[in-house]
């Protein structure tokens, strides 16, 4: 700790925005332009974080491929993805104004792929009734981050990188600021701002087999806990039926829904299609029974159905569970995804390019000429902090949530494509809100000095700590439970248990020290720290999921297999009561009655 | 099927630093950075390493391994062999911060002097009509990763920090093609990509082209036509290029990015990519070190064994950069039309 003092340096804003990804990125262009004095504060470089990673396109119901898409269908098919359980008014928005905000992109800069007659063309997708993902081959986040990010750079608002924020201040029942560190030095800064935006992504990390990186902490989701925010719907947790399984290293790493919307199917060791077993009564109506009908639907959305494949994810990750289960699983403990034998190997060159270069590069698979070998990976957190639906805005004053660290948009399973729209949607929507909000307070509020001692003795703790508890194990144990106890398939006694390990691990986590040679650029500090936070998530996924005696998109029960009408109409509601984890159920918001009809059509 | 790997790992800071050796334990298919990150785990707990998707997409694991610049992420131990010893050194054109970790200020300082895409007239709403085969030439550079490995080879800023202030780099250069290829855009940036921001200067050895891992064609279809581009108005011999089939209510621009405190805030204050005088007296490349003067000698005379071909003979030469190609040709038809 020679090198590093204990000084902490002050920055002034109006908006606070934490992360940048895209919905960061988005919420901070928002309230720059809404006049807000915004910064961006984010763990990585500018354009590194997880939406580099978002592959299939943004859903957004623009009709350029089928005339017949429209907001209220794609409406529908959200609500029905996420089984019903999602918050209306934000599944409407969210279906409303993602046309706008994907044109908005084109404006800044970005470059969709295009339909014959010009415009941004549209692909297919698990649980879209038609061709509705706006997209640029398979790299459509990265497109997207880097049109926010050369957005932002061009608006010159302020960029905080490499920067973790580990508190947020509050003065009496506001948001006055946050607190955090500088990866680079370890030297301390806080932030003083009347409203912060999280936007800190999700918590992927919490398992061994996930897509995503190691950003995916729950930093937001517990920041926003530990500072009296209430969790909504911590429970599902989504598996993407389709990571990578081999070679060992790559484990979990994803393959896009894409390369089923362009016509791959899933195999087992048979040979067999084998989701024409799984299709549920649920979508019974709107999916094909046979190869030929399910085929054909590629070229005639309108008289065919769709092929189970591409059901929605939580459907197709179960059924791929179960081959495996059943011992008709591939060589490596996953199901075959076949492409080659579907489609010619110009086109997967053309319309999967990042697909074929990461199996070949990886896995050493030409998937042009032979299957890959697919098996679930955790992916994304449908539950995250309770928000507004028309402001964003969290529990507590000045404090906002967009993007997959806020809750209640997707109900229990999300459906693809939908997330990048999300973070475009809301993104803008928090942060107008939150810029405007500022701008109605009649007095800013202070940082309370002894909250930022206390988080500056927090922060460092790890360098006092005489323990001698490596953060790297105790992480590693925490995913290893997390994955075999809180996973794709649940069982009471299982979570129980995930419970009373989380309970252990959190008192080895307080006697986890830094070795090294101090705090500048010391990732073994910034895992001791991160600790802390995936500690808090993990405990609300397996208690939320506890809880919850039925299956319903990302979250299903061995012991409670049926869905339960029941359960369809409450929430629950995670609230930190003392170091506690209170859960609460909570109605659903009522859908009016014009809504309703959308559902009546049977179709 | 497991090894032991050996590797050679830069460890240090901006004060100076060495090379540190490590035996770790390696799985079949694994990558180099499944190495490090098991070093650091189990090992090394405080080795600084950068690094996020794991996938080749977001471009944070850069590094010269073995003196080649790659991503830690896409480089298989199976691509060497078990009983090599690897070595790993951060990107050398850029000041380190400890270990593998560089500071990487440089590129976000000249992405703000880009003038953002400026469509015409209003296009609110979808009214953007656009050919795929046209949006497809500009796609091929916004795939870039910003892993600023292209930037690390260019010989014009690697060991010649001097050259920093007024060159951009093969990254920009791609960036200032796809803008000049957006077909919707309204801004001329031919004049600034030459004169501010240093086109010039280079002279196609397409080293960057060598070490992109997308793949991108940048020196073939990003500099060159680009260089082209500039020369097209810069020498035409008969003014014709600028009359014919050209874009001409263009409006021409300079550097974007003010000239107030920069956004990109760092520890303790302003960003620092400002040049430095140049250290290093090393010619070898590989496998580079960041530039700590002490260990600059020790290190050309110890590994450049493996140095690549990468840094074949290269040198900044901004005079022969401009003329290249077709503008040497145009000068060259101007000459003869004298006589």
């Amino acid at each position: 700790m020679a090198e590093a003092s204990n000084a902490v340096e002050q920055h002034d804003y109006d908006v606070i925005v934490i992360g940048a990804g895209g919905s960061g990125l988005r919420a901070a262009i928002a309230a720059h332009e809404a006049g807000a004095r915004t910064a961006v504060v984010c763990k990585s470089l500018l354009g590194k974080a997880h939406t580099v990673m978002a592959e299939g396109g943004a859903a957004a119901a623009m009709g350029n491929v089928w005339p017949e898409d429209n907001w209220q269908v794609h409406f529908r098919d959200t609500m029905r993805g996420g089984k019903m359980l999602n918050n209306w008014r934000m599944a409407q928005i969210h279906a409303q104004e993602a046309p706008d905000r994907v044109y908005e992109l084109e404006e800044w800069g970005a470059l969709f792929d295009r339909t014959a007659d010009g415009k941004i063309s549209q692909r297919d997708f698990g649980g879209h009734r038609y061709a509705r993902l706006a997209h640029v081959g398979d790299r459509t986040g990265l497109e997207m981050i880097r049109t926010l990010q050369q957005r932002a750079v061009q608006l010159g608002i302020d960029v905080f990188m490499e920067c973790t924020v580990t508190r947020l201040l509050k003065d009496g029942d506001r948001i006055c600021g946050a607190f955090g560190y500088w990866r680079e030095t370890g030297s301390l800064i806080r932030f003083t701002a009347p409203a912060v935006i999280l936007a800190t992504g999700g918590i992927g990390k919490s398992f061994t087999v996930t897509s995503n990186s190691w950003e995916y902490t729950g930093d937001g989701h517990a920041m926003a806990l530990w500072a009296g925010a209430t969790l909504i719907n911590m429970e599902f947790v989504q598996f993407h039926p389709t990571g990578m399984v081999w070679p060992p290293s790559v484990r979990g790493l994803l393959i896009t829904e894409s390369v089923r919307g362009e016509g791959g199917v899933l195999r087992n060791s048979d040979g067999k299609r084998f989701m024409f077993d799984y299709i549920p009564d649920f979508f019974k109506a709107e999916t094909a029974d046979n190869e030929q009908e399910a085929d054909a639907w590629y070229a005639d959305h309108i008289n065919n159905r769709r092929p189970p494949e591409l059901l929605p994810r939580d459907e197709v990750a179960r059924a791929i569970n179960s081959e495996i289960k059943a011992g008709r699983g591939s060589p490596h403990g996953g199901v075959f995804l076949d492409i080659a034998t579907r489609r010619s190997e110009a086109d997967i060159k053309r319309r999967l390019p990042s697909m074929y270069h990461q199996f070949k590069e990886l896995g050493d698979v030409d998937i042009t000429k032979e299957p890959m070998e697919v098996a679930p990976t955790c992916h994304y957190v449908m539950g995250g902090i309770e928000v507004d639906p028309d402001t964003q805005a969290a529990k507590v004053a000045g404090l906002y949530a967009v993007g997959e660290v806020s809750g209640g948009m997707h109900g229990s399973n999300r459906l693809g494509g939908n997330s990048l729209s999300d973070l475009l949607v809301f993104g803008r929507r928090a942060g107008e809100n939150a810029a405007s909000y500022v701008t109605g307070l009649s007095a800013r509020p202070r940082v309370n000095e002894s909250d930022v001692l206390a988080a500056t003795e927090e922060a460092l703790g790890p360098f006092e700590n005489p323990g001698a508890e490596n953060p790297y194990a105790v992480m590693k144990d925490l995913q290893e439970h997390m994955q075999s106890l809180v996973g794709i398939i649940r069982k009471a006694d299982e979570m129980e248990r995930a419970l009373k390990e989380i309970e252990r691990l959190k008192d080895r986590a307080k006697k986890v020290s830094v070795q090294g040679t101090g705090r500048a650029y010391n990732p073994g500090w910034h895992t001791a720290l991160d600790l802390r936070a995936m500690l808090t998530v993990s405990e609300c996924i397996a208690k939320a999921a506890l809880t919850r005696t039925e299956s319903r998109g990302g979250h299903t029960r061995d012991d409670f297999p049926q869905t339960d009408p029941e359960w369809g109409k409450v929430n629950l509601v995670l609230r930190d009561s003392r170091g506690a984890i209170d859960i609460n159920r909570q109605p659903l918001p009522q859908m009016p009655d014009e809504l309703k009809t959308l559902f009546e059509e049977g179709k | 099927m497991s090894h032991d790997q050996r590797l050679r790992v830069w460890r240090g800071d901006a004060s100076g630093g060495d090379f540190a050796s490590y035996s770790v334990s390696v799985e079949e298919g694994e990558v180099v950075l499944d190495a490090i990150h098991r070093l650091q785990a189990e090992q090394a707990p405080d080795l600084a390493v950068r690094w996020n998707c794991k996938a080749g997409k977001c471009g944070s694991c850069s590094a010269e391994i073995n003196g080649k610049p790659r991503l830690m992420c896409m480089t298989r131990l199976s691509t060497f062999d078990p009983g090599e010893t690897i070595t790993v050194t951060p990107m050398r054109t850029f000041p380190v911060i400890r270990d593998l970790v560089t500071d990487v200020t440089f590129n976000y300082e000249k992405a703000r002097e880009v003038p953002a895409f400026t469509p015409a007239g209003d296009n609110k709403g979808g009214k953007f009509r656009m050919q795929q085969v046209d949006v497809e030439r500009g796609q091929e550079f916004r795939k870039c990763i910003e892993c600023f490995l292209c930037q690390n080879t260019c010989h014009v800023i690697r060991d010649h920090e001097e050259n920093k202030p007024a060159f951009a780099g093969p990254r920009f250069f791609i960036r200032y093609a796809e803008l000049d290829m957006h077909p919707l855009d309204t801004l001329d940036r031919r004049k600034m990509a030459q004169h501010d921001e240093g086109l010039g200067y280079c002279n196609i050895t397409k080293c960057c082209t060598e070490v992109c891992p997308e793949g991108i064609h940048i020196t073939d279809n990003g500099i060159i036509p680009m260089k082209e581009r500039v020369v097209d108005t810069k020498y035409d011999p008969v003014f014709i290029g600028l009359r014919i089939g050209r874009r001409k209510d263009r409006e021409v621009v300079g550097p974007a990015g003010g000239t107030g405190p920069s956004p990109i805030k760092r520890p303790g204050g302003a960003p620092t990519y400002k040049p430095e005088p140049a250290a290093s007296t090393s010619t070898a490349l590989a496998p580079a070190p960041p530039r700590v003067q002490d260990v600059a000698g020790r290190v050309a005379s110890g590994a450049s064994a493996a140095a690549t071909t990468v840094t074949k003979n290269k040198s900044a030469m901004p005079a022969v950069g401009a003329a290249a190609g077709v503008g040497f040709l145009a000068w060259a038809i101007r000459r003869k039309r004298k006589k």
